[in-house]
């Protein structure tokens, strides 16, 4: 889908603030670090840097998608941006108002209209409350009366495909994974937000119960006008959900683009290591060499300059010198142009990416 | 790479390599399981066989049956379940062997790799001393010997600074490197089989294929027989000779990874297939396999699929359906199944 499309598409929702060309969601130079503390005074010996300034936006009714291998931050993202931890620096502005800032508006608020589903549908859930208890509580807290509540509780169940009359009354030891997990989006749901932030939301689900729930994801988004920030490991479940993407890898952004433009064409070596590492599904075209060694390095201490470099097969000097930063793909000394050149959204931050788009061996 | 200590292990007395008696052989296998006296039936008549060299994949979802095949084979499941059947390993019984001499087959002859090296291994002793601790306990040879071929075995998994890692305990390593480190343990003694549980389920993608290509290379160069226990069909697809779908404790459909991926006979394995995300299927809707697997306490009579089948006829849910052979030694267990020639 293109902007202009998403743009025209969108009936006008009443909390709308900027009009349908304001992104919903704009995150700007959001850092965490975590201190570890040890030794006998309890000295801070060492820095996990979570998330080190991240700058992206979500547009209204489009669904960004966040890959990335454990410890690249992408978790620790969504729970900055749900104020579930503090950051230590950045700006998030929702609908062109700053969250937490005396001007703009309250996290409190902000949570209204946003919403987040976790991977672990049982830990979750309140095990001693009902799945319509669960899913009308928020409602109730927010001013619903007991009876509306659970009206409003059955109805989201309904929309999530779950009977009410069938499973308002269970526990949620009693229901399947999936069932369990449409709970949680029903919850998520419950109080009308505007952005859901999916965190490996169907990572823990067999195949067949997975390609249901994207389905009713996808159903859902265009039934009640989401925006969804989906995050995930799971490069094909991305590709299929998502209309732009980032590529994290320890903390920061690598590569951010329209879906087929990352995937047709990526230009950041790790991405491009990432996508040649997917299992085949091919038994004749099997992989032979591994695309990247080792493990990702421990998010403490990272590298200096690009964090990649450690493992780039691209990597000179200058790599552990200067932080790349994201900048659109230039074209190559061969004068050729990049792949995409009327793609302003595709950025990477990579100081070699000029040589590979002018075809320098990774082009294969 | 230093070569030394998978070949130089002293030659093992039982069981003749004999080319007519496969590595492991399987024949009409049932685990029934107990959950608060209530029995269910977790595996209902698994049959396979294979040659050494060769990798049959066991493809299924969760409760499918497919670990605790495995687990049975390793004589790993709890005391109360009933199991039927017959296991043979290079044609020795393993199911009516005493515990002490499948303690001594374990670990030797046919071993283990698991989903969570974290839970598998032993936090309080360092990756050294438990490779060190099976090959003491299964060839006798003395503690600097062992540990030597511990740190030949670190370095054969491709454990960089293998000398220094053996004395490193399993939770100051890497996810990776643990997953590494558990195959080096299950590799110690060479076994004739390996069984592989998921071991790749909890890794990134860019470190799983590397334990993927390395569990083929290993396996190859071993002669091992392998099993490979997993739900994703993409790594099916990388690392199976065969694969056998497995559904509700039965295998469902078998034949070699190429004919079952590409022309899926049984309409279980083809809405496996048609689930599986891929980028081509962008913005469509999937055809997701609707429903749930059935409860394994109470299996419908006829096939157990039948409740979520799209071609189920009322016959399917009340006569276990028949095998339907195909080329080259794989069948499809159902009577609709549209097998190519």
């Amino acid at each position: 889908m293109s902007a202009t499309a998403i743009s025209t598409d969108l009936p006008l929702d009443p909390r709308d603030r900027g009009g349908a060309a304001q992104p919903l969601l704009t995150v700007e130079g959001l850092r965490k670090h975590f201190p570890i503390h040890g030794g006998l005074l309890g000295r801070r010996r060492a820095t996990v840097h979570a998330v080190d300034d991240v700058s992206f936006f979500v547009r209204k009714g489009e669904t960004l998608g966040i890959v990335g291998e454990s410890g690249c931050g992408k978790s620790t993202t969504a729970r900055l941006l749900m104020r579930l931890i503090e950051p230590d620096a950045g700006n998030v502005v929702f609908d062109g108002e700053t969250v937490g800032s005396r001007t703009g508006i309250d996290v409190t608020a902000m949570r209204r209209q946003m919403q987040m589903v976790f991977q672990d549908s049982y830990t979750s859930l309140n095990p001693r409350m009902t799945i319509g208890e669960s899913i009308a509580y928020a409602p109730r807290i927010h001013g619903l009366a007991a009876a509306a509540a659970t009206a409003r509780a059955n109805l989201l169940l309904e929309q999530v495909g779950l009977n009410p009359g069938q499973f308002a009354r269970r526990y949620p030891h009693e229901l399947s994974g999936g069932q369990r997990q449409r709970v949680n989006i029903a919850r998520a749901l419950a109080l009308d937000p505007r952005l859901v932030i999916l965190d490996e939301a169907v990572s823990a689900l067999d195949k067949s119960v997975e390609a249901q729930v994207l389905n009713l994801l996808s159903d859902l988004k265009q039934r009640l006008h989401l925006t969804y920030l989906f995050i995930s490991h799971d490069l094909n479940v991305v590709e299929f959900i998502s209309d732009r993407v980032l590529v994290m890898y320890l903390g920061q952004v690598v590569e951010t683009g329209p879906v087929e433009t990352i995937y047709a064409r990526p230009r950041h070596p790790y991405t491009r290591a990432l996508f040649a590492s997917k299992p085949t599904l091919d038994p004749d075209r099997r992989t032979l060499e591994p695309p990247l060694a080792g493990d990702p390095p421990n998010p403490i201490d990272p590298p200096s300059g690009c964090r990649f470099r450690t493992r780039c097969a691209f990597a000179v000097p200058a790599c552990a010198e200067t932080v790349p930063l994201l900048a659109p793909p230039q074209p190559g000394p061969s004068g050729r142009a990049p792949a995409s050149p009327d793609d302003p959204l595709h950025l990477v931050a990579c100081h070699r990416a000029v040589a590979q788009a002018g075809g320098e061996g990774l082009d294969a | 790479m230093p070569d030394t200590a998978m070949t130089d292990a002293p030659p093992l007395a039982a069981a003749p390599a004999s080319a007519a008696v496969p590595a492991l052989s399987v024949q009409d296998l049932t685990v029934q399981l107990f959950r608060r006296d209530a029995p269910i039936a977790a595996v209902n008549g698994v049959s396979f066989s294979l040659a050494r060299g060769e990798t049959l994949t066991i493809l299924g979802e969760s409760g499918s049956g497919k670990s605790v095949t495995l687990k049975t084979m390793m004589g790993l499941l709890p005391a109360r379940a009933r199991i039927g059947g017959t296991v043979r390993l290079n044609g020795r019984s393993l199911l009516d062997l005493p515990a002490a001499e499948l303690a001594r087959l374990r670990g030797r002859r046919i071993s283990m790799v698991f989903q969570e090296p974290m839970s598998a291994l032993d936090p309080v002793y360092t990756i050294g001393a438990q490779i060190a601790e099976a090959i003491v306990r299964h060839e006798g040879i003395g503690r600097a010997q062992a540990m030597a071929r511990a740190q030949a075995l670190l370095e054969r998994v491709r454990i960089p600074s293998a000398a220094r890692r053996l004395r490193n305990y399993p939770h100051e390593m890497s996810g990776g490197m643990r997953q590494r480190a558990m195959i080096a343990l299950a590799l110690a003694c060479s076994p004739d089989v390996l069984l592989a549980d998921e071991p790749t389920t909890a890794l990134d993608v860019t470190v799983q294929i590397q334990i993927l290509l390395l569990l083929r290379q290993l396996q190859e160069e071993m002669g091992m027989a392998m099993v490979f226990v997993t739900h994703d069909m993409g790594v099916a697809a990388e690392i199976s000779d065969r694969v056998a779908v497995m559904y509700a404790g039965r295998f469902v459909e078998t034949g070699s990874a190429r004919q079952v991926i590409r022309t899926p006979g049984h309409p279980y394995t083809a809405g496996l297939l048609a689930s599986t995300v891929h980028g081509g299927q962008r913005g469509g809707v999937l055809e997701a396999i609707q429903g749930a697997p059935p409860d394994l306490a109470a299996l419908p009579a006829g096939c157990a699929f039948a409740p979520r089948c799209r071609f189920a006829e009322p016959d399917c849910t009340t006569t276990a359906p028949p095998t339907v052979a195909r080329d080259g030694g794989g069948m499809v267990r159902c009577p609709r199944a549209a097998v190519p020639a």
